[in-house]
């Protein structure tokens, strides 16, 4: 009897296709429009994390101070070398850690000149920034611990200062000292908040101190974790520690920052997770009004078949027989705009992450709960005409004409 | 559908009591000074394998005598026992099962589910019965042969005469093998010729398999075709008249 009603549902939209498409429209834009959008917004998260991952994986970067981003304020005392060794010591979740002091700066090769920020580090700073060299070596011991001048530079740097030459070997004027460029970095291009990664130049700790900032200050720690899940774990560590090394009593603020790159990825994707939902409720009414419009037809479709109704209760049909026959019919037509609305908006979403240069992300999920949610507006929207069409009387429906 | 398995056979051992009995039946349309009292006290009894055509005037009631009969309604006031059960205390899916167990209907305008087959027409009661494909195919095939339209089962209703749609609306009133063909007024569409020609197929199915027919009619010529006439007037019944010559 299901099977058969089935297929007799299926005859009475073929019937009428064209109708039965109009009808189905509504829920095919609206389940597209619901999975296109939140395929989208998971793309452009997704895009969000690649991005801030591609600054370092488990990382955490410490600064005095307790403002987010450049410019800490300046009251905070700077890191010492003695911090770095500690931290390594005695926090055995941290995987590596590389102190650094970051200025902005104009470099001089032959006749071009160029601005960029040169951070002094240790070999560590390639690990925990996920750096790859495209030519050439990192720091040698001795050229760390002797504070040579070496430097290996980014893509962009190398572009604007050397053109198509091969830069290795050649060497920059930073601040009145000449530094051999030792090795290239691999492009990874525009960091997550818009700032060129590859417009960087990184040399030996110590021949920054010595020749650029004239101190033993370090401004900054970027530091590796083991693994993921430990990230909380060492974050807390290594404020205790720091804490306890800056001497700040129980009831002072910290006077550094511990940032995750978890953190980062949080705050810039809270925004795309808010477009994100609300379009997928804008979309979501439209389902709405797409049952609406399958309620609309099954009335009008149970009113031109009264007689039939008629007939069929007058054979002996049963009433939840007759409720089922209309009740399938709905559902398979809101099912079957389903369809249609998943494969419309896998194709849009194809298209359009394309077009936007998001990752396409197939979301399993979302599209079963679309498909069970357009059957539900069936169910929900056929039940009234269907009741209708069971319960009308037979004699009254064999004469209506 | 496990109401379906009351078998429709217990024909020959019933003689005793009349297949359909009315008693002191009413029917009241609406209400107060608005109403309409359609049947005042109709009293009747049909027996098994008998064929009656119910005669009269337009409002003499015998269009609702025919639904009562058919348990599309109820009777107001009164008892109807169809085999001995009182139809008027059956809701409404207990007289849907007795109409798709034991009775078979053919209307006027044949009623048939347009843009659908014959063979299809005719299936769609054994479909409600929850008959395995392959039986329902072979029970249309056999009830289309018998109303002789063998080779017009992929025929739709457009596609045939009228003679041919009241045909097909025959076979699938007598598809399920019903104990009662309630034809109400099977030749008011048709013209005399394919009227005689359904009338005949009426009443070899009489003879033949034994179904009792009760045909609503205004033709008396087709009347003649019924065993017994039974003749209503003002809601009430008239009188009956017995047509010799067809035992």
């Amino acid at each position: 009897m299901l099977w058969s009603t089935l297929l007799l549902a299926l005859r009475e939209i073929r019937r009428n296709v064209l109708r039965s498409f109009l009808t189905m429209l509504g829920i095919v834009i609206g389940v597209a429009a619901v999975i296109t959008m939140v395929t989208l917004g998971k793309g452009a998260t997704q895009a969000i994390a690649d991005q801030v991952s591609s600054l370092g994986s488990n990382l955490l970067i410490v600064r005095p101070g307790q403002r987010l981003g450049p410019g800490a304020t300046s009251a905070a005392p700077p890191f010492k070398m003695a911090d770095v060794i500690a931290i390594q010591e005695q926090v055995p979740l941290v995987r590596s850690i590389a102190p650094t002091v970051t200025r902005g700066m104009t470099i001089v090769a032959g006749a071009r000149n160029w601005s960029t920020t040169v951070t002094g580090s240790t070999n560590a700073w390639f690990g925990t920034g996920n750096w790859q060299l495209a030519a050439g070596r990192e720091f040698s011991e001795a050229e760390e611990r002797g504070g040579q001048a070496v430097c290996v530079i980014g893509e962009t740097v190398r572009r604007e200062l050397f053109g198509g030459q091969d830069p290795l070997g050649l060497s920059i004027r930073v601040k009145g000292f000449s530094c051999e460029v030792i090795g290239l970095l691999v492009s990874k291009g525009q960091s997550a908040f818009g700032s060129d990664q590859d417009d960087t130049v990184v040399m030996p700790l110590k021949t920054a101190q010595r020749r650029i900032t004239g101190s033993q200050d370090i401004s900054a720690l970027r530091i590796s974790v083991q693994d993921e899940a430990a990230i909380d774990q060492a974050k807390r560590q290594i404020t205790l520690l720091l804490r306890e090394r800056r001497n700040i009593t129980d009831n002072e603020d910290d006077n550094f920052s511990v940032l995750d790159t978890r953190q980062i990825t949080e705050t810039l994707s809270s925004t795309t997770k808010v477009m994100t939902t609300l379009l997928g409720a804008v979309a979501a009414v439209s389902l709405l009004v797409g049952g609406i419009g399958i309620m609309n037809i099954m009335l009008v479709s149970v009113t031109e078949r009264t007689r039939e109704i008629g007939i069929r209760l007058a054979i002996g049909a049963l009433e939840r027989e007759v409720l089922l026959q209309f009740l399938i019919e709905a559902v398979v037509l809101s099912s079957l705009g389903g369809i249609i609305g998943i494969m419309l908006a896998t194709a849009a979403s194809i298209g359009l992450a394309a077009v936007m240069q998001l990752p396409y992300l197939f979301d399993p999920a979302i599209n079963l709960l679309s498909f069970l949610f357009s059957a539900a507006i069936g169910v929900l929207f056929g039940y009234f005409p269907a009741r209708r069409a069971a319960q009308l009387d037979p004699i009254d429906a064999l004469r209506h004409e | 559908m496990s109401e379906n398995h009351e078998p429709a056979i217990m024909r020959s051992n019933q003689t005793s009591i009349p297949l359909i009995e009315f008693s002191q039946v009413t029917k009241y349309y609406g209400s107060g000074t608005a109403g309409f009292q359609a049947l005042r006290g109709v009293d009747l009894s049909i027996n098994e394998g008998d064929f009656v055509a119910i005669m009269g005037p337009s409002g003499s009631g015998k269009s609702t005598a025919m639904n009562i009969l058919g348990c599309l309604d109820t009777p107001t006031s009164g008892s109807y026992l169809f085999q001995g059960v009182p139809v008027e205390q059956l809701d409404r899916n207990q007289r849907a099962l007795l109409r798709r167990t034991y009775l078979g209907f053919v209307f006027q305008g044949f009623n048939l589910l347009a843009r659908t087959t014959a063979q299809e027409n005719v299936e769609l009661p054994l479909l409600y019965r929850g008959e395995k494909r392959s039986a329902r195919h072979q029970a249309a095939q056999a009830a289309l042969k018998s109303v002789g339209l063998d080779g017009f089962a992929h025929h739709t209703p457009a596609e045939l005469s009228g003679g041919q749609q009241q045909r097909v609306a025959i076979a699938r009133a007598i598809v399920t093998r019903p104990q009662v063909l309630l034809a109400d007024e099977p030749t008011g569409n048709l013209d005399s010729l394919t009227s005689h020609e359904i009338m005949q197929l009426l009443t070899s199915l009489n003879h033949e398999l034994g179904i009792t027919v009760v045909m609503v009619t205004h033709e008396p010529d087709m009347a003649e075709y019924a065993r017994r006439v039974i003749h209503f007037r003002d809601g009430q019944v008239e009188r009956l008249q017995h047509n010799g010559g067809h035992d």
